[in-house]
């Protein structure tokens, strides 16, 4: 059982690495989003201060779902996807080592870059404290909800507007928490609630969404 | 075995005349209650002593809120019936039921803000339950764009039906996190649950107007599904029987 799993995740993790571009431009595309809004709204830093929690998470949120579509694209391109649905082993199992090695080259760059960003936005020690902690805490909720829509847009023409449109609902409950518990730091109430909330929405969507999202291949592959 | 044959009516060859008699039925239930409902609104209930007539628009707005989560459930219970038995008619029931709760969603939002210029003195402010119908009407939007988006309508419905039953997971998480997202930060300056005490002829002009439009859901779902399942069993026998009948 975990053997299949560790090995989905070296293997994906060696192609990713193998092609660092796809892995430095989502990072890129979430510094460029988070530096676009003081352009935007202005300099003034009680005013970024208030909108760093919210922008940057959106930032991270549309960054993990620019990577979504290579989720299974690639492996559907060239048959692996076939093969491995035709294995005896559960295909959930081999989504859920998909969905850590997506949330390993997408979830935790981003959770590491966001106190940099943060800096740029102003945010106290504590708040950029509790920035880091929670993308790297929501972030594998996204990278799992995301994999139900990347199987059940596997192929389709549009396929990367459609995705979005599926999953971007679906992430409402992550953002809320996740920003929440950086603005709670803030505004000096502490962020354990959001936290804790943030934690069960992960455990939740790790455990369930891979089959969910092997049940979407499997409709995708008949 | 049981005597009753449960699944005499998935068949979509004999669902088909089925629902074109059933169909009349809900058009003319949703005539009387919708007139009544109209009547009562309109003529009979008084003219609240804080609102004004404005508040009128309740008669349209309820209903159209409860029909729209309404019809999310049974949409998500026929794509689970669908995945479960595989049935081709569950994922046409499915299909033709999304456009009306988007329609209902729609409605409520767009009644909402009609009411909330004069009440609250804003088109829309970001209470709880306005967020999530909001939402809502996002998942029937994702749902609707899936499936036409996939050629293949068999794998069209199973995807749908895939993405109805993990929206439903998630409108339970979506209300609370929306509610929680709300009051955690500034307290609901307006609220639309702390309603007094509604007079009882304003409540049966609700009731029915909901009603009226719970017949009118059924009779448009049930005509898109008689299209539907024309156009998708167009090459098998019976279809072309009945073409071939109605077109002499």
């Amino acid at each position: 059982m975990l053997q299949i799993v560790s090995y989905t995740i070296a293997r994906d993790l060696r192609l990713a690495l193998r092609r660092p571009a796809d892995l430095v431009s989502v990072l890129f595309f979430f510094i460029i989003v988070a530096s676009l809004f003081p352009l935007g709204v202005g300099p003034e830093a009680d005013l970024l201060r208030q909108l760093a929690p919210g922008v940057l998470w959106v930032g991270a949120l549309l960054a993990t779902m620019l990577s979504l579509p290579r989720l299974f694209a690639d492996d559907h391109r060239d048959g692996t996807l076939e093969q491995l649905a035709l294995s005896p082993n559960p295909l959930g199992l081999m989504v859920l080592g998909k969905v850590i090695a997506h949330w390993l080259v997408s979830g935790l760059p981003l959770a590491l870059l966001a106190p940099v960003l943060g800096l740029q936005f102003d945010l106290p020690a504590d708040a950029l404290w509790v920035l880091t902690f929670s993308i790297l805490l929501g972030t594998p909720a996204l990278s799992g909800i995301g994999a139900i829509g990347a199987g059940l847009t596997l192929g389709l023409r549009g396929g990367g507007v459609l995705l979005s449109l599926l999953v971007l609902p679906l992430y409402i409950p992550v953002l809320i928490f996740g920003a929440g518990a950086v603005d709670a730091t803030v505004s000096g109430l502490g962020p354990g609630a959001h936290l804790s909330l943030l934690a069960a929405l992960t455990i939740g969507g790790v455990a369930f969404a891979p089959w969910a999202a092997a049940a979407a291949l499997k409709i995708a592959l008949e | 075995m049981s005597m009753i044959n449960w699944f005499k009516f998935s068949a979509p060859s004999t669902f088909y005349p089925l629902a074109g008699r059933l169909i009349p039925v809900f058009w003319a239930l949703f005539a009387i209650l919708a007139l009544a409902g109209l009547w009562v609104g309109f003529f009979v209930a008084p003219t609240d002593f804080q609102q004004g007539e404005g508040y009128r628009i309740i008669f349209i707005h309820v209903g159209a809120s409860w029909m729209s989560m309404f019809t999310y459930l049974v949409m998500a219970f026929w794509a689970g019936m669908g995945l479960a038995f595989n049935t081709r008619l569950s994922g046409m029931m499915a299909s033709a039921l999304a456009p009306t709760g988007a329609l209902f969603a729609f409605i409520s939002l767009w009644t909402g803000a009609l009411w909330g210029k004069p009440m609250w003195g804003a088109w829309w402010v970001w209470d709880a339950r306005l967020t999530s119908e909001l939402i809502l009407l996002f998942l029937y939007i994702g749902f609707i764009a899936l499936t036409h988006a996939i050629d293949d309508t068999r794998r069209a419905d199973k995807a749908g039906a895939i993405l109805a039953l993990v929206g439903v997971v998630n409108v339970p998480i979506i209300y609370f996190s929306v509610k929680w997202w709300n009051t955690l930060h500034q307290g609901a300056s307006v609220s639309l649950t702390k309603a007094p005490a509604m007079a009882s002829i304003m409540l049966w002009g609700m009731l029915l107007c909901a009603l009226a439009m719970w017949m009118y859901s059924l009779a448009v779902a049930l005509m898109r599904v008689r299209v539907i399942i024309l156009e998708r069993e167009r090459h098998t026998d019976w279809v072309k029987e009945l073409l071939a009948k109605r077109s002499q």
